[in-house]
């Protein structure tokens, strides 16, 4: 088994996937309650990850993370380095990459609350803020963890980008599933059985652990 | 009036047969990325002389190792090395008549051309403070990463360039991290360098610290469907004019 990929995607998808939940509950809340006509448009950024192949959303980061490019020259005269072939350069990646699976269902959650809860509480004097933290993420708590979950499992089943922008580095940007290529393309099969095995498991168990959530039925989530 | 009708019918049901007949053979040949550069006109010009289709794949020649092991349906295997094909003649995978070498490929340091690196100081460059990303191809499985990992050993530079190198999962993917300018240089190929893509943005120096003969060899899969055509290839590879064509790509050839 290869612990120290292991750990390194362990350690990547728990960042990733802790930074997108910062990001994605308001972004969501946005998208889902703005009356801004263009929402649609953000909404559709924020999807394309889900379409496009990781091919091409890593071409664009090598490209973006370059000295041919502004951007990566600003960082590499800031940082000394480029942010290709470092573990921050792949949590980069992973927030575009994992981004609309993180949003989605939180979007979603959002959508389904009824609108006269929301109202009732701003009637009866609630602040938004108030509003959202005693009746909106209550009853959208479910979406939230969702999209925790899935943005975790993404990040680690991440390949074509961090293939393509990580440079292969033992323990800071090889991952699970390069580790797995590796040794499938050097024919080491056993080394990777063990680990494919793992992730097998570990990919059942997230979906379990998601569509148990999903049966739940929706009433049985507590109004605080 | 019905009679011309049913002539066009006839001719129509007759026209899928006569163009099965002209359907041209079909070769499929694995090829180290190295020969990205040089390969696309030598099939064309076999797709001329012999009116068959060539499909080229290119990647890293264990990749193709890997995948012809399970099965992959190619005709040829253009390797970056021989023991690759010859191990994939000594599991009875490709025919032992048909391996031969074609030629010899160099290794190469390359940089963007903006970079500051004198490649003139060869290897020794390298260990640089101002260098800090060295690509090379994953030494696991590409032929040329090796031959860079043993150029660098040969140095005796290898532990202190060795925290530097970043690793492609092919020659190719090695060279488009220097090209993007993520990594400093490239450990590449002669033969890529002067593909008209990396020609034109980079400049490159010969190594010339010690490292084992890149000798590259092509191999007929036993499973082949085309043997024959797949054998004029070989030969076609191994033509005077098609010897010239590789040596300007940076080649040297096998001794015939």
């Amino acid at each position: 088994m290869d612990w120290q990929a292991l750990w390194l995607t362990a350690r990547l998808a728990t960042i990733v996937s802790g930074i997108l939940l910062v990001i994605s509950v308001p972004l969501a809340h946005w998208i889902v309650f703005s009356r801004r006509r263009w929402t649609f448009l953000v909404e559709s950024i924020v999807s394309l990850p889900l379409v496009l192949p990781p091919t091409v959303l890593g071409f664009y980061l090598l490209m973006a993370m370059g000295t041919r490019s502004p951007v990566g020259r600003l960082w590499i005269d800031w940082t000394g380095h480029p942010l290709a072939f470092t573990f921050e350069g792949l949590v980069v990646a992973s927030l575009f990459y994992s981004l609309p699976f993180a949003v989605q269902p939180i979007a979603t959650a959002f959508s389904q609350i009824d609108p006269t809860l929301r109202e009732a509480s701003a009637t009866l004097g609630a602040s938004p803020l108030r509003t959202f933290a005693r009746v909106v993420l209550p009853l959208s708590i479910e979406g939230v963890i969702a999209g925790a979950v899935l943005s975790f499992a993404h990040t680690v089943g991440e390949f074509g980008v961090v293939l393509m922008v990580g440079g292969n580095l033992p323990g800071v940007t090889r991952t699970v599933s390069i580790a797995v290529y590796d040794h499938v393309q050097a024919l080491q099969y056993r080394e990777a059985t063990t680990t494919a095995l793992f992730m097998l498991a570990f990919a059942f168990a997230v979906l379990l652990a998601v569509y148990g959530l999903r049966r739940r039925p929706l009433a049985a989530a507590p109004i605080a | 009036m019905i009679r011309h009708s049913l002539r066009v019918i006839l001719i129509a049901c007759a026209l899928p047969a006569v163009l099965a007949g002209q359907t041209p053979k079909k070769l499929a040949v694995a090829a180290a990325s190295d020969l990205q550069s040089v390969l696309p006109d030598i099939a064309q010009r076999f797709e001329r002389a012999s009116g068959a289709r060539v499909t080229v794949s290119y990647g890293s020649s264990g990749t193709f190792f890997a995948q012809i092991q399970n099965g992959a349906p190619f005709d040829v295997f253009l390797s970056a090395d021989v023991d690759y094909p010859r191990q994939l003649v000594g599991a009875g995978l490709a025919d032992a008549s048909t391996l031969q070498p074609y030629a010899t490929g160099h290794l190469v340091l390359w940089a963007r051309r903006e970079s500051k690196i004198d490649l003139g100081r060869g290897l020794a460059a390298l260990t640089d403070k101002q260098i800090r990303h060295v690509a090379i191809a994953n030494p696991k499985y590409a032929p040329y990463g090796r031959a860079a990992v043993a150029a660098l050993r040969g140095a005796g530079i290898y532990d202190a360039v060795q925290p530097k190198l970043v690793m492609g999962e092919s020659l190719a993917q090695a060279a488009q991290l220097v090209e993007s300018g993520n990594a400093d240089v490239g450990l590449l190929s002669r033969s890529l360098v002067l593909g008209p893509t990396l020609k034109a943005e980079g400049t490159y120096a010969d190594v010339v610290a010690p490292y084992p003969s890149i000798e590259q060899a092509a191999v007929v899969m036993k499973a082949s469907r085309e043997p024959s055509l797949a054998r004029a290839f070989i030969a076609f590879l191994r033509r005077d004019d098609t010897g010239k064509q590789l040596e300007r790509f940076g080649f040297a050839l096998p001794r015939r």
